[in-house]
């Protein structure tokens, strides 16, 4: 015990003498919440429409006051040549097109049924759907609008049933809750997977490891020595990145700290294990890192912070069984957002826990100090 | 007697190369072992196995009285290694290096003062400076301080005097001098032929194979032929004209002047007109005592 205390005093020592590392852990974790949390997210606040209108009738322009009345579309030309509105998709210049047809503003006078044409750049296809969804948003409001006030007697057909929506959790859909707690994850991932690699790789590297390899010291007092000063610089960045969530984007935390920290304990164990293992099998601190920096975007990418886990195909999501990413980012958001207690990510938990004993057994053992 | 190494039948192989080739050698207690050899001859391949960070794939070594792959627990509470290249924290400073290494084995700095206090004294000046900003001596020392530390009975150094200046190897080796009072066993290797005078015994090595192991008076005496020591004003012309002659048997530069021995038994006229032939007219050449170097340059020749 007490050889690991001098192994662990000697590792925050070697730590903060490297005045860049030293400031580094603590300003890196500062920078990536203010910059990531507001920049990060899936609203679109404006889409570019151009709206080809054949019509020319009372009907249509009706259509195009309501598209100019929602505040998502900015129209950036009306024209009647579908050629003009083409170029304008080819060259980027807008998002949408929509296009009206001559027997437009007739069929409705006629009561039929009239038809509209929207083409949408699918370049992203996020954008492309969530605009897409406006747009026809619009357009069956002022469907409505028409059957109103054609027959007033319809309107109470129309309005039931109506749907009423409620946002769980996350009320207001407000993405900075949403990503915040992903990027905590995120941070804590970086501090636990590349620094302690890295620092046992140089070992090597610079030969220290044989002098100490030739002293009494075991395979798991040096292991666990390398663990613990990254396992607390990760909880306290943690806390800091907690702070300015709390502070400066109002982040909500229902649930127990108590719990947040516990978990991300297990996880930075379970992280550290698989880089000490990984630094095994470097030889140099760049074999190390360009494994890691491998291994961190699969597991940051198939976490869930983008994207639901759910929609991923079901090989995907067996792999992710041993994505230690994916579990934390899940009982971040669950304990922050939903407040959930101990009971309910009971499983997350133990699957933590099991990555960790495994991938720091496995580095422990793979850890030879003979040849 | 009792020995501090017993290795019988030591080989190890990498890839296809045979880096150690059946050797045997013992050492004993409280003695300056050195192994001499050139670059890759498998000092440090058998440094490493006697510091048990390597096992060997043939053979067995006992070292204190502890079977090396089956004792290596006990043993590396009694090995003190300094390894060629120079491998303590650079971002340490001297004294946190020293400290850190005491803990390790358990013990403090104070606890074992006496022993390192001839060496340490030099640098404790500096004991605030990083390891890494110490001078190539420096470093030196408190490498050797750092194995020291835990009192060890066996002090294993890997080439501790290559690339260090005439100056401080002779004061390094002084400090192994000194360090035989206190019954540590010392096992040493070096490229440098002449250091080899500085040990109680030496074994020559090379290409995996011990040569010879005895006492340096007795390889050096080992020599069997006469040597002739040549001067000239032009010294590479000499050497040239020596090589052609055709009674030369060897011919090493040595110093400021050339060792040569001949199959004849003393070079005469013959030799002083092949030389003036070949435009030296200032030549002396005499009998001269045989060095260590020359009789591990001899053996090395049989060997090929």
């Amino acid at each position: 015990m007490r050889t690991i205390i001098f192994l662990i005093k000697k590792e925050f020592l070697q730590i903060f003498r490297d005045k860049f590392i030293g400031k580094a852990i603590f300003g890196i974790p500062i920078v990536q919440m203010l910059i990531l949390v507001p920049a990060i997210t899936f609203e679109i606040k404006s889409a570019r429409l151009c709206i080809i209108d054949n019509d020319m009738t009372a009907e249509s322009r009706g259509l195009i006051s309501k598209l100019e009345g929602s505040p998502f579309f900015s129209i950036v030309q009306a024209t009647s040549s579908g050629k003009e509105a083409n170029d304008l998709l080819y060259g980027n210049k807008t998002d949408l097109v929509l296009h009206i047809p001559q027997e437009f503003g007739r069929d409705l006078g006629l009561g039929k049924s009239a038809k509209v044409m929207a083409s949408v750049n699918a370049i992203n296809a996020m954008t492309a759907q969530l605009s897409w969804a406006y747009l026809s948003g619009v357009i069956r409001d002022y469907n409505i609008d028409i059957i109103v006030s054609a027959n007033p007697a319809a309107a109470a057909m129309m309005a039931s049933p109506s749907i009423t929506y409620r946002y769980w959790y996350n009320e207001m859909l407000n993405y900075k809750h949403y990503m915040l707690p992903g990027i905590l994850v995120i941070l804590v991932m970086a501090i636990g997977f590349i620094l302690a690699g890295l620092n046992m790789v140089r070992e090597k590297e610079i030969g220290t490891i044989e002098q100490i390899n030739v002293t009494p010291v075991k395979k798991y007092q040096f292991v666990t020595a390398k663990m613990v000063p990254f396992l607390v610089i990760g909880l306290i960045d943690l806390a800091i990145g907690l702070g300015i969530g709390k502070l400066l984007f109002d982040i909500p935390f229902e649930g127990s700290l108590f719990l947040l920290f516990l978990c991300s304990a297990f996880f930075l164990v379970a992280a550290l294990g698989m880089a000490l293992f990984l630094s095994t099998m470097s030889g140099t601190q760049q074999q190390f890192m360009f494994m890691a920096f491998f291994f961190m975007i699969i597991f940051i990418l198939m976490s869930g912070i983008f994207t639901p886990l759910e929609s991923m195909p079901v090989w995907a999501q067996k792999i992710d069984l041993l994505n230690p990413v994916a579990y934390l980012m899940r009982i971040y958001r669950m304990i922050m957002l939903k407040g959930s207690a101990y009971a309910d990510i009971e499983r997350d938990i133990f699957a933590l826990v099991a990555i960790a004993v495994v991938f720091t057994a496995l580095a422990i053992n793979r850890y030879r100090k003979t040849a | 007697m009792s020995k501090a190494i017993e290795s019988s039948g030591i080989c190890k192989t990498f890839g296809d190369r045979q880096a150690l080739k059946d050797i045997i050698f013992d050492v004993n207690e409280g003695e300056i072992f050195g192994f001499i050899g050139p670059d890759g001859a498998g000092k440090t391949t058998l440094f490493r196995i006697i510091s048990t960070l390597m096992l060997p794939d043939r053979g067995s070594m006992t070292i204190l009285g502890l079977d090396s792959t089956k004792g290596y627990r006990k043993l590396r509470e009694n090995i003190g290694y300094m390894p060629g290249s120079f491998s303590l924290y650079l971002d340490l400073s001297v004294e946190e290096n020293l400290n850190f290494y005491a803990s390790v084995f358990g013990t403090t700095v104070e606890e074992n003062y006496e022993l390192i206090r001839d060496i340490y004294s030099h640098i404790e000046p500096f004991r605030k400076r990083l390891a890494g900003r110490l001078s190539g001596g420096m470093k030196q020392k408190l490498a050797l301080s750092c194995a020291l530390i835990h009192k060890p009975r066996l002090l294993v150094l890997d080439e501790p005097t290559t690339g260090v200046d005439t100056v401080s190897r002779t004061e390094f080796w002084e400090m192994l001098r000194k360090l035989k009072q206190h019954d540590i066993t010392i096992v040493i290797s070096t490229p440098y032929v002449d250091e080899a005078m500085n040990c109680d015994r030496v074994a020559l090595i090379q290409d995996g194979k011990l040569m010879s192991v005895d006492k340096p008076q007795n390889i050096r005496d080992g020599f069997s032929r006469k040597l002739f020591s040549a001067r000239a004003g032009d010294k590479y012309r000499l050497l040239l004209a020596l090589r052609n002659y055709p009674a030369t048997l060897s011919v090493f530069p040595f110093g400021d002047s050339i060792h040569v021995t001949f199959s004849e038994e003393t070079p005469g006229r013959e030799l002083s007109e092949h030389l003036l032939r070949a435009g030296i007219a200032d030549a002396v050449i005499s009998e001269t005592k045989a060095g260590i170097e020359d009789r591990f340059l001899e053996l090395m020749e049989k060997n090929e």
